[in-house]
């Protein structure tokens, strides 16, 4: 009767028609059962996809795929990359391991949080594993988790309210992440890692990565790198905001 | 830095490629490819373009290698036998609809997982997949058919026709 094609009941199901189509498509399937059978069978098919596949996108990131990028940025042939390999080896053999590493964690760190910034801010359902409203227990559970007593700041000042925070998978161990949120939704996170080693190097720092920018720096055995997209002296405010209320 | 810019795609990239390998230790070495294979080619990804797509069509590129290094190829005319003698096996497991992707030919799972599970146009489906839209819509109509087969256990009329085909 109508010049519906079977294209045209798919690009309905998956909701690709435009509304002159969809309105021609909705008079013919009010007539052709068959066909309202086979749109809502794919429907269905569509909806068990993202049931059975959606909470993948909440699973924690294996730090292999996290670390993908950290040496091929840093030695951009493989030549170098080769030569680099050889180096380190020799100067695993000079230095003492614990400092090579020391060196590692430190150049890594900012990355680190950027890659870790990227990927739960844009996040609608899911940014967070335990929210603001439980703070208590989001303390008590990754500082149990990191074996050492956290801290979160108060941003409220600076028009942040706390998110809430998840654990991630770290180089050399658990890491927090606390999220906070403006009002305009703009967000920050806070990362905290914790290292085996205990260097004094508290130097505050900076690092631009991609469009994120990070403050980072060392305080005893704990590594924090606040990042965010925004300009770098507005994320300086409240990184001395945040530093200043750590270490008070 | 354009390891971040991608990173922040490392969460779905990592949903398509369950789906796609169903194991999650296989699908994270897809994922860990495809990243890698991006980054050295960042250069070739034009800027303002759809990144996620872009990145969608390098995991299909290092999705069909994998496949002929294994030769799933081979594998897949044994899920076509499979599909054929699907009344025979548990319905209760053929309603698995993970097991049931795997029944499935992987170019027919490559579009309906892009279509339905990562609700890309078929225009973008077609382009990542380097196919025109004209193939897009005959697998994505194949993998539905296929699907509601496997999925509706051995009473459905359809599934009669298939063994009348055998």
């Amino acid at each position: 009767m109508s010049n519906v094609t079977e294209f045209d009941l798919h690009a309905y199901a998956d909701g690709q028609l435009d509304d002159a189509r969809r309105v021609l498509v909705e008079a013919h399937l009010a007539h052709d059962a068959e066909a309202a059978e086979s749109v809502r069978i794919w429907r269905k098919q569509n909806e068990m996809l993202r049931a059975l596949y959606n909470p993948v996108l909440n699973e924690p990131i294996a730090q292999r795929l996290l670390d993908v990028g950290a040496t091929r940025w840093r030695w951009p042939s493989y030549a170098i990359a080769a030569a680099a390999i050889g180096l380190s080896f020799a100067l695993g053999w000079i230095l003492h391991a614990n400092q090579t590493d020391v060196l590692t964690q430190i150049a890594t760190l900012p990355r680190r949080a950027a890659v870790a910034h990227a990927i739960y801010v844009p996040e609608v359902r899911h940014p967070v594993e335990v929210g603001a409203d439980q703070q208590d227990h989001l303390v008590q559970w990754l500082s149990k988790r990191l074996g050492t007593g956290l801290k979160v700041p108060r941003l409220k000042q600076q028009g942040f309210e706390l998110v809430g925070g998840r654990l991630l998978p770290g180089g050399g161990g658990p890491v927090a992440q606390f999220m906070y949120q403006d009002a305009k939704g703009k967000r920050i996170t806070l990362y905290v890692s914790i290292r085996d080693t205990e260097p004094s190097d508290t130097a505050f720092r900076f690092s631009q990565e991609g469009e994120i920018g990070v403050f980072y720096w060392i305080e005893g055995k704990l590594g924090y790198a606040l990042s965010a997209n925004m300009d770098r002296e507005e994320l300086l405010a409240i990184a001395t905001a945040v530093y200043h209320q750590l270490n008070s | 830095m354009e390891s971040v810019e991608i990173a922040a795609h490392i969460p779905r990239l990592r949903r398509y490629a369950r789906a796609l390998v169903g194991d999650g230790h296989r699908a994270d070495d897809l994922v860990q490819d495809t990243l890698e294979r991006s980054l050295t080619k960042f250069h070739l990804w034009r800027s303002g373009s759809d990144l996620r797509a872009w990145l969608f069509t390098i995991m299909h590129n290092v999705f069909i290698n994998q496949l002929k290094a294994r030769r799933e190829f081979a594998l897949d005319d044994v899920a076509e036998a499979a599909l054929q003698s699907a009344p025979q096996s548990d319905p209760l497991e053929m309603r698995d609809l993970d097991a049931a992707l795997r029944l499935l030919r992987a170019e027919q799972r490559e579009v309906l997982l892009l279509v339905g599970l990562e609700q890309l146009s078929y225009a973008e489906a077609g382009k990542a997949l380097g196919i025109p839209i004209g193939t897009v819509m005959s697998r994505l109509s194949r993998a539905r058919e296929r699907l509601r087969i496997l999925m509706s256990g051995a009473g459905a009329p359809a599934v009669n026709n298939l063994k009348v085909v055998k």
